[in-house]
């Protein structure tokens, strides 16, 4: 059970959308999509789901071609949260679970599940206009797993949401993961990446800048973040060789280092120095600084 | 093809349960049973001294008719012989005590004449009705000066035996008798309103639910579950199928309606209108190019519907399509006074038009069957091509959004649907 996408491309017409992105999800891994906007991977998701065809390259899901034979096995998550507003839950779920090849009893069984879950059971006789945003999303998230998907695509599914929220969703999709569903999500949220993903991919205009298992892109960032706290002028580290940033805060200072051996010329430099050191501590890069060196790096 | 009877009982379904159809449905029986019943309706509105038998009173100077009259045994009209005078009659027509006073005087040349004197004399139909007794009265008391014998004069006026027959032509096709043609005018008529209204009504309706699926977004989850192919086709078969629910309970109460109403009515409605005279095949030849007219403005309704990302821009695109089966329809009201015109001639082969037009050269006139298959194929490849371009751009439409509609949208729209090669 793997999601394979081999030197796939997409064009429309001079516009190239994705450009030879391969990768391999395997099952039971939840795989993060990072981009700025327009990067494509609105686009990616689409062409997994076969709603596109990929101009160059191809996609396989357990060797097999993704097209309407093996839907019923999908759950997808739009970045355009679309319901039918003036049907009510219930009526909206059965719809949708039967497209999907469900049968209306298991339907109703799962939705129970879910809603309760998400703790709003109250909200399943109601018009999905009547709910509020955060609440109408999850209905759409439980609309993307009623079927207990195999590959499930999520696009964006935690913006707009509550912290609260947030970490009911995440649980769900930890959960789901655990039970065996290969998922593949897109978010904004650094935080929420590096807390779920084993994996992932950033691109820029169609292209993959970085990709790979997340502690390797960390390790093969190189860069390292120094934090000092101490009483006395920080502002000379600004000069020294191998920073690469240099930010001041409150308390001190934080430090962007080329190399993990900079430190220690740092912090033999501020012994020398007469002042007292509060903090002095050797961080991994976050995935923030990673998407914005990444990001920043290929536009210019 | 599971799915498709999913999608197709689920657009069904909701809009058979929806107040809108419900409400329309309601208001056309109301209308139908109000046609049916219009008689009785304005009878409703008449007041009741209007609905008696009126009463002419007569003076008789020549005191030798007024036997006849007072024989007369009309429903609509009595006649009462008066010894009082004319100024005391005439007062009592003002009270409204009698409608009309009849003086019949001496004449050198007729047996004859008459004066009749009413309160109102525009559009009486008193005067009509006077006027024709005392026309058979000349009639009769001439003839009967004359020596003729009554039955002489029965015959006389009796109509003349006479009959229209169509020859055969030599491929074996004859053109229609006057009951046939008035009997499939009848038809023709119903099909032209039926079809106008089923394309503007259900065309919409497709076009709006899809737009519809569209600006709320939910269609890329359709399409992500089931084909959008087999959706759109679901979706155009599933209104059909609505459309026939409706237009059969319309048509099964108008039928009941005239069935219970038939002795009611006077003759001339069923004969002009009458559908008894009508040959079985243009009953299935309605039927069949009902279906395929619709079929083929549903699915352009669908493809358009897939092309819009508002509710707004639905109107403007159905624009063309309305347009188009208002030309059908206009050629077709032309048609019936000139069935036999090249203009007809050639719409009757027109996929857009084909469905009216033909079905009226159809049944008015007696054409070869050739023709009505040709046209038949005609519109069912149209059909066909309108349906692939249709799912394509159908396809591709469902995944594009942007305001308003330009041509250049549909070069992009095949372009996201093609196929990779």
């Amino acid at each position: 059970m793997a999601l394979h996408i081999n030197n796939v491309t997409k064009r429309f017409g001079s516009f190239t959308a994705v450009d030879d992105l391969s990768i391999t999800i395997n099952k039971n891994q939840i795989f993060g999509f990072l981009g700025a906007n327009g990067a494509g991977k609105t686009t990616t998701f689409r062409m997994i789901l076969g709603l596109i065809d990929e101009t160059e390259g191809q996609i396989r899901w357990n060797d097999q071609k993704i097209d309407y034979s093996v839907t019923d096995s999908m759950g997808y998550l739009p970045e355009e949260r679309g319901l039918y507003p003036k049907m009510k839950v219930k009526e909206q779920m059965i719809y949708l679970g039967r497209l999907r090849g469900m049968e209306k009893s298991s339907i109703i069984k799962a939705l129970d599940y879910w809603l309760d879950r998400f703790k709003i059971p109250e909200y399943k006789d109601k018009k999905v206009e009547e709910l509020s945003k955060g609440n109408q999303q999850k209905i759409q998230f439980i609309s993307a797993v009623i079927n207990q998907p195999k590959l499930l695509i999520l696009d964006e599914p935690f913006s707009g949401l509550d912290p609260v929220n947030v970490e009911l969703l995440k649980e769900a999709v930890i959960e789901l993961k655990d039970q065996g569903t290969t998922i593949v999500f897109s978010s904004h949220q650094m935080s929420t990446v590096e807390e779920l993903c084993e994996s992932l991919c950033i691109m820029v205009k169609g292209k993959p800048v970085v990709q790979g298992a997340l502690k390797d892109i960390k390790r093969q960032f190189g860069k390292k973040n120094l934090l000092v706290h101490a009483d006395m002028d920080l502002s000379f580290l600004k000069d020294m060789l191998g920073v690469v940033k240099y930010a001041e805060t409150a308390q001190g200072c934080r430090l962007q280092i080329n190399d993990e051996s900079v430190s220690q010329d740092i912090l033999k430099e501020l012994i020398m120095r007469d002042g007292f050191i509060k903090r002095f501590d050797l961080l991994e890069p976050s995935l923030n600084d990673i998407f914005i060196e990444k990001v920043g790096e290929s536009y210019e | 093809m599971n799915k498709f009877w999913v999608v197709l009982s689920q657009t069904y379904l909701t809009r058979f349960k929806s107040k809108s159809f419900i409400i329309m449905t309601a208001l056309f029986l109301v209308f139908i049973l109000a046609i049916g019943n219009i008689d009785r309706i304005i009878e409703l509105f008449n007041s009741d001294e209007e609905t008696l038998i009126p009463t002419v009173a007569v003076i008789d100077e020549t005191n030798l008719y007024e036997d006849y009259l007072t024989d007369i045994e009309s429903q609509s009209l009595q006649y009462d012989v008066s010894s009082e005078t004319e100024a005391s009659l005439n007062e009592a027509v003002l009270a409204g005590e009698i409608d009309g006073v009849l003086t019949l005087s001496d004449d050198e040349t007729q047996p004859f004449t008459a004066t009749l004197r009413l309160e109102d004399v525009l559009n009486n139909r008193l005067e009509y009705q006077v006027n024709e007794h005392l026309q058979q009265l000349k009639v009769m008391v001439m003839t009967e000066e004359a020596g003729i014998d009554g039955e002489i004069l029965q015959s006389i006026y009796s109509p003349v035996s006479f009959q229209l027959e169509a020859i055969e032509k030599a491929d074996g096709t004859t053109s229609k008798t006057e009951e046939e043609i008035s009997g499939a005018r009848g038809l023709v008529y119903v099909m032209l309103f039926l079809l106008y209204f089923a394309v503007i009504t259900y065309g919409q309706m497709i076009a709006t639910d899809i737009a519809n699926e569209k600006t709320s977004r939910v269609m890329e989850i359709l399409i992500s579950s089931s084909s959008p192919v087999s959706q759109m086709f679901a979706k155009i078969i599933g209104i059909a199928l609505l459309g026939l629910t409706q237009i059969s309970i319309l048509i099964v109460t108008a039928f009941l309606v005239i069935q219970t109403r038939v002795n009611d009515f006077d003759g001339d409605f069923f004969e002009v209108f009458g559908f008894s005279d009508i040959d079985v095949s243009v009953y299935v030849y309605a039927l069949v190019f009902f279906l395929l007219g619709y079929l083929l403005y549903a699915t352009l309704s669908a493809m358009l519907g897939s092309l819009v990302s508002r509710m707004e821009d639905v109107g403007q695109l159905m624009f063309p399509v309305i347009i188009l089966i208002i030309i059908a329809f206009m050629v077709s009201m032309f048609g019936l006074e000139s069935p036999e015109s090249t203009l007809v001639t050639v719409m009757s082969y027109i996929p857009f038009f084909s469905p009216l037009v033909m079905f009226l050269r159809v049944g008015l006139l007696g054409i070869p069957f050739y023709e009505v298959m040709l046209s038949i194929g005609i519109l069912l490849v149209t059909i066909f091509i309108l349906g692939f371009v249709g799912a394509k751009v159908y396809r591709g439409g469902v995944l594009m959004y942007g305001g308003g509609f330009k041509l250049k949208d549909l070069k992009q729209v095949m372009h996201l649907s093609k196929k990779s090669k």
